[in-house]
């Protein structure tokens, strides 16, 4: 995943004169939406030889990013013998039932299980986290208070601690009452997101009119009912935003859970995997297990985003208030 | 595999740095020890209940087994992945924070490390688990008294002795005689790459297994007086065995493929590479790894350096710690003991997990008497049951095997593209490990 362009666009910070940002991410869809103003007219004139090496550049990362996707889809077919020995990139015997059958039933049908804990951690945890960035983004863009900068730097500096090096600290913390082994211990943690909060923050400002937000104090709405009838509709693209990072974040996120779980059945998928993987050279099995757990453990993340990319393009137009 | 692990370890390293900066001085301080454990192992009087963390797969049956026959000492089974994979880092945390579970899973490479760090219980006040020493394999109960006369820091669990897996197959049909000797080993190498492939790979990561050659040969890396370390990665033995190896490799008489990937199992599924001098758990790896060449394979004791001789090395193997801050040692030793010595937790382990016991009943149980069919049939345990009995008593491990695995690693991966010798790579870990033992405040002999 590459950071959204909206990224590197500070200037859009409380003076609201900045274009809406982009946020159709990685997608090429967004691009010709994209179009500079100043070009406009008789459309963008790209020569055949930008476009060719554009598309050729789009179609090897493409690939590149798509190989070892098919290799998993490849090898979560095949029977443990012809792992090894047969071509790594095409089908041998279609072995898929068996093995998704086998993989899930493995100790006691502990993956299924983990695949709800991951679910249920990165499900809830962008939800609520979400929530938090939107509302405290809102706060920081539309209303003013002493401190409002100070805040924000603070939760700024929040974006560049990466959360590995917070692990084991959030241990020592949780270990003091006693909570460590929770399916709190990785929750909790996981609902923080900083780069939410900036990032709402900077859409909240440019996306959410002054004008509206009057308009329904005038008409007697209180603040809480404006921030969810108004406010989070127009910021409902950045919103997805956060929830998709979030929740890719939540659910990859191995090492907090690595460091605070010892109990298997609150296990996310990524450290249950992990763990199967230790244990190759004891149970052979294990090896096609974890491919297979690999492959399913994905199939979530493939479907969120399939379901939320829609609210990009929807939340997109109706954005883009004049 | 193994990069994963290994970049994970990195993490963890720098974490441990982390933690060792804010900790302070107060530990560190090698066999300084007997300080909290001062005899205590007596019964609670009331009924307990235990965590146990390990990595063993399909541990909680044998643990149930347990629990049901002794409710006033109930077992609660947590888990994580293998040691260096992340849980001995989990479980310095826990020491550190004070929530260590009772019991944990240690290898016998990494016990020194949290001896040194005083996570251990000395179990040595136990009545018990004293008069069990004779149950174990001499040299496990070695490995778990740390050169310290009357302590028991753990109870042994499982060893893997060091024997020669080879394509008996091929080695008929090329009129090869099975080498009883190195040497005999390194005339068979040059015959066996005339016929086209390797007598065997030569695998830069796995430094555990080299260290068992060096075990085999009679020489240690470490030693232990009680106060001071001394390193010694170049003693006479291990260099000896550099050697041999560094002469093999230079005359491209061994393959060098990186162990436990794909190439690796390739190697010997085609049958381009025909001996692996590895563990008793190795059986299942081959099995795993070269599944054409099912039936073809043999087991024999590994070659000897003179001829005559019966020594065998060690790679890996598991004990059950008891940790500081519990407040049951004595039921805590009382589960170990019945874990790793009576039979149905034996019998359920190797059918479970194929571990090999570490006592000498274990070596023997029916689970372990039957031929194996990869193996053409043949009771490959019997020879492993053998070989258990000759590992030398007097290996030593050091404190911080961690980094001198990835050290010597570094070097050997420089010395299989040509930059130096397995000797030197031994040479420049023998400095660093000095380093990272006075960087902790262990003391180290000159």
């Amino acid at each position: 995943m590459t950071a959204p362009t909206t990224g590197t666009s500070t200037t859009g910070r409380s003076t609201n004169g900045g274009a809406v940002p982009d946020l159709a991410g990685p997608g090429s869809s967004g691009t010709a939406r994209r179009t500079p103003d100043r070009r406009s007219g008789s459309g963008p004139q790209e020569s055949r030889v930008s476009r060719t090496v554009a598309m050729t550049v789009m179609v090897v990362f493409t690939v590149y990013f798509l190989v070892p996707i098919w290799w998993l889809l490849v090898a979560a077919t095949k029977a443990r013998g012809d792992l090894t020995t047969t071509n790594a990139l095409w089908f041998s015997d279609m072995n898929l039932l068996e093995n998704l059958a086998a993989t899930t039933g493995y100790g006691g049908g502990v993956l299924p299980r983990w695949l709800l804990n991951s679910v249920l951690y990165a499900g809830g945890g962008a939800l609520l986290g979400t929530l938090l960035a939107g509302m405290c983004g809102y706060a920081l863009a539309k209303y003013r208070f002493p401190g409002r900068e100070l805040v924000f730097n603070v939760v700024l500096g929040g974006v560049l601690v990466p959360a590995t090096a917070l692990a084991l600290p959030l241990f020592l913390l949780f270990s003091q009452i006693n909570a460590t082994n929770t399916f709190w211990s990785v929750f909790l943690p996981s609902i923080v997101s900083p780069f939410g909060v900036y990032l709402t923050r900077i859409f909240a400002a440019s996306a959410v009119p002054e004008e509206l937000l009057e308009a329904a104090r005038l008409d007697g709405s209180g603040e809480v009912r404006t921030f969810f009838t108004v406010a989070v509709r127009l910021m409902f693209p950045a919103l997805v935003t956060v929830f998709l990072f979030q929740f890719v974040a939540i659910w990859n996120n191995f090492f907090l859970p690595l460091i605070m779980l010892r109990d298997e059945a609150l296990f996310p998928v990524t450290l249950g995997l992990y763990n199967w993987n230790t244990q190759v050279n004891q149970v052979p099995e294990l090896r096609l297990y974890v491919l297979t757990g690999a492959l399913l453990s994905i199939v979530p993340l493939i479907v969120v985003f399939l379901l939320l990319q829609r609210f990009w393009r929807g939340g997109l137009g109706s954005g883009a208030l004049k | 595999m193994r990069t994963t692990t290994r970049a994970v370890s990195v993490a963890l390293l720098a974490l441990t740095a982390l933690t060792a900066c804010s900790s302070g001085a107060d530990d560190g301080a090698a066999g300084a020890g007997d300080t909290a454990s001062g005899g205590a192992c007596e019964p609670a009087g009331e009924p307990v209940t235990l965590t146990y963390t390990t990595w063993i797969p399909g541990i909680e049956d044998v643990v149930a087994t347990w629990n049901e026959a002794n409710p006033d000492i109930q077992v609660e089974v947590q888990t994580g992945p293998n040691g260096n994979g992340g849980t001995y880092q989990n479980f310095f945390n826990q020491l550190e924070a004070g929530n260590a579970p009772d019991l944990g899973q240690i290898e016998y490479d990494a016990l020194p490390n949290f001896r040194v760090q005083d996570g251990l219980v000395d179990l040595g006040a136990c009545e018990e688990v004293v008069a069990a020493k004779d149950q174990f394999v001499d040299w496990t109960w070695q490995q778990v008294q740390l050169g310290e006369e009357d302590s028991v820091y753990a109870i042994p669990q499982d060893a893997g002795p060091m024997a020669l897996f080879y394509r008996a197959d091929l080695f008929e049909q090329n009129n090869i005689p099975v080498p009883t000797t190195w040497e005999e080993f390194a005339t068979a190498a040059e015959q066996v790459r005339a016929a086209g492939g390797y007598i065997t790979n030569f695998s830069q990561a796995d430094i555990n297994q080299f260290a068992g050659l060096v075990w085999q040969a009679g020489g240690s890396w470490f030693e232990n007086d009680g106060e001071q370390w001394t390193v010694d990665l170049t003693n006479e033995e291990s260099v000896k065995v550099a050697s041999f190896w560094d002469d093999l490799i230079e005359r491209d008489l061994v393959s060098t493929y990186p162990g436990w990937t794909t190439e690796w199992d390739n190697a010997y599924n085609s049958g381009e590479v025909w001996t692996w001098n590895s563990a008793v758990w190795g059986a299942n790896s081959i099995a795993t790894g070269a599944p054409d060449t099912a039936g073809r394979w043999a087991v024999a004791p590994s070659p000897q350096w003179e001829d005559g001789d019966a020594s065998a090395g060690n790679w890996g193997g598991s004990t059950t710690a008891v940790f500081q801050g519990t407040e049951h040692p004595y039921e805590a030793a009382k589960f170990a003991l019945w874990l790793n010595t009576s039979e149905e937790a034996l019998t359920a382990l190797i059918e479970a997990a194929n571990l090999y016991p570490a006592t000498t009943d274990g070596a023997q149980l029916p689970a372990l008497a039957e031929g194996v069919e990869f193996y053409g049939g043949q009771p490959i345990y019997d020879v492993f049951a053998e070989a258990s009995e000759q590992v030398s008593p007097d290996f030593v491990w050091g404190p911080t095997m961690t980094q001198v695995y990835n050290d010597v690693s570094d070097g050997f991966s420089q010395a299989i593209t040509g930059g130096g010798t397995l000797t030197e790579a031994l040479e420049s870990a023998e400095g660093t490990t000095v380093s990272a033992l006075e960087a902790q405040a262990i003391p180290v002999a000159k």
